[in-house]
């Protein structure tokens, strides 16, 4: 069986699998018990399985694990931790942003990838750095205020 | 206190997912098969069935409603700890599991809180009582000389308290729920009323909560269900040999139920997808464009007269009549995360993982398709991804529960976004026609509704599942649809008004409930048209609205949601259609639950067909507020999913499948679209609440159609509305 080398959240992790094409959502979810990422669609159409690779986020159920390789991998795991959050997490406390909390990590993963790479958003810079995450619960308004909340706070 | 079972063994005897304030997240106790609790009455008429007061002086709630992330994990504790005299902290819920949790019905219609959370209440002040009583025994003074605060029974003079804990010892409490059991003054209330954080949300954003598609147990397989390319195809023919790339994958196959399992997820999705399965290929749907004619002509169950006052055909037949058509398509819940289900069937005895919105009902359906008795199905909830009704849940566990008594090991199935997409129930179509007039003295003088709607089967004992059809075990059909026709009568004083239902026999896919049934399209369609007859009497749409009114809640949220808004009265639409405009609607939620006023600005650009929701103002009326905060929450996402709904949202189907199946194809709200929201509650401490959410839904599509108009004078009947609707509907500048 093939066998690859990741990088997940600071640690080398070795996998086996039968094909190469496995995405790595599959491969977290399972073989590495990172749950965090969830299935949403499979078609890179919903950002619930977002992770941040090679500082950006990146559809983990469209990445075969074979490409995943040799790049930093951060899960929402590696993001923080219930007494170190992430900033964004803490602000999605704060703002109770979350009814169901399914697409809730994708969310996490892409605003944390945007305020990386720019640490203070406006509004209308939050509604599209999460334009590609879907929330069927309407928790738009207060996802909005968390990333507001965050914004300009830099890194954990 | 004469218990059959000790606390101690009672606990002993089989442990609960319990959610715990203090615990960093879901604890599962309750992983091996087999392993069935005994002795936990399930009686409602128990304070037992709902409390446990545990020897550490903590406390167990056990809840049949469930936390769908609508925030019942925290209101229903508050509502426990605000009568028992006790912290959220020290409270415990146990939700929805069949061995665990009374039946107190299905978590649908608002009523948590009203039915859920106010049983449980009656029970904690009970439990309240009793450990009052305990502890004047033991001291020898009056039950009057005591209160319950923070977990223990004090004396009101002062002095030294008794743990709850050290009150019961090991025993359980042994009393009936008394209807009579005082409830605590809301006037003292310490805990309901607090905007309490929701004890689930850090492990949300954290990625640690447990989800039932995240829910493990050893030795599980996984499998999923090769779906047919037409709804009622017959399977032909299978080849087993075509998955034999993948070691260990097998096919069961029950009829036209065919599935693959195997070790690893991904091994059962590559197999699902080369396995060469042979189908029929029949015709049996009507087509998404064919079902608007189909709702005129039938064939019908009945007719039915909902409401009937005056005489509105002769008053109609005089007048200048006001009429419209509106029209509400086939939708999807839409749930992020395909439906999925663990479930463990061996050996007699079947343990099921769901997100079930009511375990105890579907214990009765999957116990009788797997032909066990009742008693040996335990149902175990589990968060799923957001439902708003019944999307394929149950459809997943009775997968699961086939493929594991098929290989006699545990089984996960998830749905493809392509099956959830594809062969979710759907919300059942509606169609109303409408006419009224105004009379002379500017109000409404006449109304009627007709409508054409499926008909719900009366008392059917289950949605029919996907998996038992194709299995071809009995099951008994009919059609879900939640209560549909509600609503379809004016909310004001008209003297002359009636309602008529045309039944429908069937619905043209599978349906069951969503949202707020039925509701939102009744409420697009009665507020719509009230617009309509106000602007054909140029009078201001609030003003119109509140002379039609008497109710004193009404009147309130109607002029709180206008000053919310900040609402110049004047008649729609704008003058000159400017392409921005303000909308109202009104909704007294089955004319005896929660009031709701809304106020929608929009932006309309005529030309292209474009509509953008600038903001959003709600008044909300639902009696007693549990918990502000997760209330705000539940009438946001209530507002954003039906603005999803009324403009992006229609299932496509052709005469076989669903065409719809991603994102793509059935687009919802995204963050671009979201507007800004502004909520006012009105907080009623001294009523009974009146159950929340769903009527905040009720209101969108009309304001919003209404602040079209206003717009851009042109009126939006059918929904989505589409730019391309949008650019046809006929400007009529009165």
């Amino acid at each position: 069986m093939p066998s690859f080398t990741l990088n997940v959240n600071g640690e080398s992790r070795t996998v086996e699998v039968r094909d190469p094409d496995e995405p790595l959502l599959y491969v977290l979810r399972n073989a590495l018990a990172l749950t965090g990422a969830k299935f949403g669609c499979g078609l890179g159409q919903c950002g619930a399985c977002t992770v941040i690779v090679d500082d950006e986020a990146a559809r983990s159920c469209r990445m075969p694990v074979s490409k995943a390789a040799g790049k930093r991998i951060t899960t929402i795991e590696g993001l923080g931790t219930p007494d170190k959050p992430h900033p964004l997490q803490a602000a999605f406390v704060a703002e109770q942003a979350a009814q169901c909390g399914y697409c809730i990590t994708g969310m996490v993963m892409s605003g944390a990838a945007a305020l990386a790479r720019k640490p203070t958003l406006s509004r209308e810079e939050a509604q599209q750095a999460l334009s590609g995450n879907l929330c069927r619960c309407g928790t738009h308004e207060r996802i909005l205020r968390a990333m507001l909340r965050a914004s300009g706070k830099g890194r954990a | 206190m004469n218990a059959p079972l000790s606390r101690r063994e009672f606990l002993q005897a089989g442990g609960a997912l319990v959610v715990g304030f203090t615990l960093p997240g879901p604890v599962f106790a309750q992983r091996a098969r087999g392993d069935m609790p005994r002795g936990k009455t399930l009686d409602i008429g128990e304070v037992d069935g709902f409390i446990a007061i545990n020897t550490d002086g903590s406390v167990t709630i056990y809840s049949g409603k469930v936390d769908l992330g609508q925030g019942l994990r925290i209101a229903i504790p508050q509502m426990a700890a605000e009568e028992l005299g006790i912290g959220v902290e020290r409270i415990a819920l146990v939700e929805g599991d069949t061995a665990l949790t009374p039946d107190q019905g299905a978590t649908a219609g608002s009523s948590g809180i009203v039915r859920g959370g106010v049983q449980i209440r009656q029970a904690a002040a009970t439990a309240r009582e009793t450990l009052i009583g305990l502890a004047a025994a033991r001291t020898g003074k009056s039950a009057a000389d005591f209160d319950a605060i923070d977990g223990e029974v004090r004396p009101k003079s002062g002095g030294a308290g008794i743990g709850f804990g050290d009150l019961v010892g090991d025993q359980r409490l042994g009393v009936k729920v008394d209807p009579k059991a005082k409830l605590r003054d809301p006037a003292s209330y310490r805990i309901v009323g607090q905007p309490l954080a929701r004890p689930d949300i850090p492990g949300k954003v954290g990625g640690r909560h447990v989800f039932v598609h995240d829910f493990k147990i050893d030795g599980m397989l996984h499998g999923r269900i090769v779906r047919p390319p037409a709804v009622g195809a017959k399977l032909e023919a299978v080849d087993e040999a075509s998955i034999s790339a993948i070691p260990g994958a097998r096919v069961v196959r029950i009829n036209d139920f065919v599935a693959v399992v195997a070790a690893s997820e991904w091994d059962a999705v590559s197999a699902a997808r080369m396995l060469k399965a042979q189908w029929s290929e029949p015709a049996p749907l009507l087509g998404a464009g064919a079902v608007r004619e189909w709702m005129r002509s039938g064939p019908f169950e009945a007719d039915e007269t909902l409401v009937k006052k005056g005489d509105a055909r002769q008053a109609l037949a005089n007048a200048n009549k006001v009429n419209a058509e509106f029209y509400w398509p086939m939708q999807s819940h839409g749930s992020m995360g395909p439906s999925c289900a663990v479930a463990d069937v061996r050996d007699g005895k079947a343990t099921i993982w769901s997100a079930s919105q009511a375990t105890h009902r579907f214990r009765e359906t999957i116990a009788k398709a797997l032909a066990l008795p009742k008693d040996a199905v335990r149902v175990v909830y589990l968060d799923g991804s957001g439902c708003y009704g019944m999307n394929g849940h149950d459809d997943a566990a009775a997968d699961a529960a086939l493929l594991s008594k098929a290989v006699a090991r545990p089984v996960r199935v998830q749905w493809s976004r392509e099956d959830e997409h594809g062969w979710d129930p759907k919300a059942p179509p509606q169609l109303l026609s409408l006419e009224g007039a105004v009379g002379d003295d500017g109000k409404i003088a006449a109304w009627r509704t007709e409508m054409w709607i499926p008909k719900a089967t009366a008392n059917l004992p289950n949605m029919p599942l996907l998996a038992l059809d194709a299995a071809g075990i009995a099951q008994t059909p009919g059609l879900t649809t939640g209560l549909i026709s509600q609503n379809g009568d004016p909310p004001y004083a008209v003297a002359h008004q009636d309602v008529v239902v045309h039944w429908l026999k069937s619905s043209p896919l599978r349906p069951s409930n969503f949202r707020a049934p039925g509701k939102v399209a009744n409420c697009f369609a009665v507020e719509s048209f009230t617009d309509m007859l106000a602007a054909a009497a140029r009078r201001d749409a609030v003003e119109f609205r509140l002379q039609g009114i008497s109710d004193p809640r009404g009147i309130e949220v109607i002029r709180r949601a206008a000053a919310l808004i900040g609402w110049q009265p004047r008649p729609s639409p704008a003058p000159g259609a400017p392409g921005a405009g303000r909308g109202f609607a009104y909704m007294h939620y089955k004319h005896n639950e929660s009031y709701v006023a809304m106020a929608i600005e929009a932006d309309v650009d005529k030309a292209s067909g474009a509509i953008r929701v600038r903001r959003v103002a709600c008044a909300h009326d639902c009696g007693l507020i549990i918990n502000p905060a997760a209330l705000k929450a539940q009438i946001e996402g209530n507002i954003l999913q039906t603005l999803s709904r009324t403009l992006f949202e229609e299932v496509a189907f052709d005469r076989s499948r669903v065409t719809s199946v991603d994102w793509a194809s059935y687009p919802i709200l995204r963050f671009p679209d979201a507007p800004e929201i502004v909520i006012d509650l009105v907080s009623r401490p001294l009523d009974p609440p009146l159950g929340a959410g769903e009527a905040s839904a009720t209101t969108v599509p009309a304001a919003l159609a209404n602040a079209v108009y206003d717009a851009v004078g042109a009126r939006v009947t059918t929904v989505p509305f589409t730019q391309e609707r949008v650019r046809a509907a006929p400007v009529q500048l009165t």
